[in-house]
């Protein structure tokens, strides 16, 4: 082979072949002149930083968005994808990144839905009911077809999707974002599971950001990069710092530099505590735990299992049930009387994980969320009137030291993309010089070359002497960032080890399988 | 309390539940399909009046339903219009619907017939009269058998045997069909009805339209059955306490049947009360007895009936997210 180029399995013959795609929302080019071509029998990757246009192409060739222009081939012939249905017909599948599950439907007939076979349901579902027994074991993928979708784990309800998929025929299979919300071992599963279907001659598109999944499982990959492909290369004949460096277009650093830290005194102190939530489950089960000055205390955990219960107790955003926290060395009410406001006061900061429920009012302008929470200083006030000048300059300052873009404090923040929304919160609660920094899911839906960013700013602040406690669900943002990891699962701490300890034992952790050897709970497999 | 006055009670019952029953389900068709509606009271209105106008104009009793569906059908297809295809807000529009039934019925009622917003009082050939179920005199006699026969079961005009055929002619529609599974899936993630190739706007269009057509039936059976005449604002909230009930029972077909009859109950020994003096109690106030229905809708609604989780989507119009 020239050019280092491998054998790619399949027939050499193309399932998908667009040609000159382009999408345009309102005065935002989504896509433009995509040419995209996918061999049958392939996994082909598509990677790309979050607003590069993926899904939007993704949702065009699932018949979700009409293109603007441009031709899609499906097995070398012109198709025209209406909508979903005609990509059904087509033999396409999607399992897209939120699912689309019925929440209190069973797993037969979320699998029926759409494919019914007959006006009334008892003749269909006997039949639906054999097939679907017949493709759980053609592709080792079991589910019981009678649980209910929100009873089941999230890994179980993909494999339902991909279930799904596959009964309605599909040769083609498209998925967003598929690991996102799964423990390693879940993908682990899902990419043996991808291996097989591929095996089997069908076609399978992965999208995602993670480049780490580009190298595990694709034979091929395209790079899109602000609504256009940039480039395709085999997956065996490119690395991760190429495929970086094509995403974002400049040269990124994907470790984080950080030196020693240097602990202090406690800061945050978490005693017992214990949290049930609204159904009287309880979420957060006896934790005790320290955070110094000047180290970050990484929570790791597939999302679920306790780590946002955790943070919002801390916060004072949600009363908890028993147990003490001490902020400072004195004791908060974290069972009563504390609220947000009064532990702003005293020094908490907290960077919450949603930043879209809570972290920010889309529909304000960039300004005002800026100050969001702290409106009450006596600089942002003029009587009892806010001081309109001195919250702008404050704004703009705080745009310029995090780069925030593009750079108008009058923007609607709803206008800003998800990495400068982050980064608009995280000025917020960083610049007030807090004691304690809690922070949940900094980078989620950021782009690599926010990540890179706002990773060199929290390893700032732990140099600054802060307390950061630093919740996420990405395995790889805790490693490299905290100093200590506690893992989470089922509401306790299965265990607190060291960031540099093996990715497969801390994943053993996450899916609470303890060294004596205590199974995990639920029906994942 | 003597077993006919018993009788008599749950004879009304069921007659006052009828028209409760037709408007639940109506909604039950439209918001398990995640298409809010407050309008009940207005489309049964418009029914009641279209009925109550062409059963006068033309002497039959079914040329008084087919006005009423259509009349009912039109403000469904409104709201329709307004909450699925320019994705409007679905409370606003079942208002503004209500409003425009009050209005438009004493108006054009006024103007046609001149009598104060009233139609002509029906003669009996115009109205749907009590049907004799076989054998209901023979057995009139056989000791209490025989009355719940001949005094509660039978007697009654079609609308309440069709109101309480639909009970569970809905229950197998919704969980029975391929109609059915669709309709709850969209009203709990249209995104997934979407992606799974179906039409979300259509299905929901065909709920709604369901639902004019049963509120229309409702409406005529306030006019041509139960009364003889359509009087101003005769549905008098009854389109509030369906929806009552339905969120009471929870959007399922038989619950609603429950509550509807607890309504209907309270209403009839409301009316049997009146008047009535209890020990204890001395004469119980006309005024609360008349409330009592009202009443039990703010405090069964006010959370005693634990929660109750409407459909998902309900209330969202559907629009393509990333």
């Amino acid at each position: 082979m020239e050019n280092g180029e491998t054998e790619l399995p399949g027939d050499g013959a193309l399932a998908i072949e667009l040609k000159g795609i382009s999408k345009a929302f309102g005065p935002v080019q989504a896509n433009k002149d995509i040419r995209l071509a996918v061999k049958r029998g392939t996994i082909h990757g598509i990677i790309g930083e979050n607003g590069a246009g993926k899904s939007t192409l993704m949702s065009i060739l699932y018949g979700f968005y009409q293109a603007d222009s441009g031709d899609i081939y499906i097995n070398g012939k012109k198709t025209r994808i209406a909508d979903s249905d005609a990509a059904i017909a087509a033999g396409i599948g999607m399992v897209h990144q939120h699912f689309m599950l019925v929440q209190n439907f069973t797993v037969l007939e979320n699998v029926i839905l759409g494919a019914e076979n007959g006006a009334i349901l008892n003749s269909a579902i006997g039949k639906a009911r054999t097939e679907l027994k017949r493709l759980e074991d053609a592709y080792d993928m079991h589910v019981d077809p009678d649980a209910i979708i929100e009873e089941l784990p999230v890994g179980l309800q993909q494999r339902v999707e991909i279930l799904k998929a596959l009964y309605r025929g599909a040769e083609i299979l498209i998925l967003d974002e598929p690991t996102g919300v799964l423990t390693p071992a879940e993908a682990d599963h899902l990419f043996r599971i991808l291996q097989q279907l591929k095996e089997q001659g069908k076609t399978v598109i992965l999208i995602t950001h993670k480049l780490r999944e580009i190298m595990a499982i694709t034979d091929e990959v395209s790079v899109m990069r602000r609504g256009e492909i940039v480039a395709t290369r085999q997956t065996a004949a490119t690395n991760v710092e190429e495929l970086a460096e094509l995403m974002v277009g400049r040269h990124v650093l994907l470790r984080v530099d950080k030196g020693q830290s240097h602990p202090g005194e406690v800061k945050l102190s978490v005693r017992n505590l214990t949290i049930r939530d609204s159904r009287g489950v309880t979420v957060v089960d006896d934790v005790s735990f320290d955070v110094r000055a000047g180290e970050i205390v990484g929570i790791a955990g597939v999302a679920g299992n306790g780590q946002s219960q955790l943070l919002e107790a801390i916060s004072g955003i949600r009363k908890a049930r028993s147990g003490q926290v001490i902020l400072d060395g004195e004791p908060i009410g974290v069972t009563g009387e504390c609220d947000p406001g009064m532990l702003r006061e005293r020094g908490l900061a907290h960077v919450p994980e949603d930043r879209h429920h809570m972290g920010l009012v889309l529909p304000f302008e960039e300004n005002e969320n800026s100050i969001l929470g702290y409106h009450d200083k006596s600089k942002f006030l003029n009587g009892p009137m806010l001081n309109i000048d001195a919250i702008r300059q404050d704004a703009k300052a705080k745009i310029e030291q995090y780069d925030i873009r593009p750079p108008d404090c009058r923007l609607k923040t709803a206008n800003f993309s998800g990495g400068n929304q982050q980064k608009i919160v995280l000025a917020r609660e960083m610049e007030v010089d807090p004691v304690v920094l809690l922070i949940g899911q900094p980078t989620r839906g950021v782009d690599v070359g926010a990540i890179e960013f706002i990773h060199k700013r929290i390893i700032e602040m732990r140099d600054q002497g802060k307390a950061i406690l630093l919740v996420s669900v990405e395995l790889d943002e805790v490693r490299a960032l905290a100093d200590r990891v506690l893992v989470m699962f089922a509401g306790k701490v299965a265990g607190e080890v060291a960031p540099d300890t093996p990715e497969g034992e801390i994943g053993l952790l996450m899916a609470g399988i303890t060294q004596d050897g205590a199974g995990r709970k639920g029906k994942a497999a | 309390m003597e077993f006919a006055t018993v009788i008599q009670i749950l004879d009304s019952t069921v007659r006052l539940s009828t028209p409760l029953l037709l408007a639940a389900l109506a909604g039950l068709y439209s918001e398990r399909s995640g298409v809010f509606d407050i309008g009940l009271e207005g489309k049964m209105l418009a029914g009641a009046f279209a009925a109550g106008a062409a059963a006068s104009v033309w002497g039959s009793p079914w040329a008084g339903l087919v006005a009423a569906i259509g009349a009912s059908m039109a403000l469904a297809l409104v709201h329709a219009f307004a909450s699925i295809t320019v994705r409007g807000n679905q409370i606003v529009s079942g208002v503004a619907i209500n409003f425009v039934a009050a209005g438009l019925t004493a108006l054009l009622g006024q103007s046609w017939f001149g009598q104060g917003g009233r139609t002509p009082s029906l003669p009996t050939e115009a109205r749907f009269t009590p049907i004799e179920l076989p054998g209901a005199a023979a057995v009139k006699d056989v000791p209490f058998l025989g009355p719940i026969y001949e005094g509660l079961i039978s007697g009654h005009n079609l609308f309440v045997y069709f109101a309480f055929a639909m009970v569970p002619l809905t229950w197998w529609v919704v969980f029975r069909t391929r109609f059915g599974l669709r309709l709850r899936a969209v009203g709990e993630n249209p995104a997934a009805v979407d992606t799974a190739g179906i039409g979300v706007q259509s299905l929901r269009y065909r709920a709604v339209l369901i639902c004019g057509m049963l509120c229309g039936v409702a409406g005529a059976y306030l006019s041509t059955a139960f009364n003889a005449q359509f009087v101003q604002n005769m549905t008098a909230g009854k389109g509030f306490i369906a929806l009552a009930a339905l969120i009471f029972a929870k959007w399922k077909p038989l619950n609603v049947m429950w509550a509807c009859l607890l309504f209907g109950f309270l209403d009839a020994a409301g009316i049997r009360l009146q008047g009535v003096s209890l020990p204890a109690i001395g004469q119980v106030p006309v005024q609360l007895v008349q409330a009592l229905p009202y009443i039990l809708t703010v405090i069964l609604l006010a959370g005693f009936i634990g929660k109750a989780v409407p459909p998902r989507a309900g209330g969202v119009p559907y629009t393509k997210e990333r």
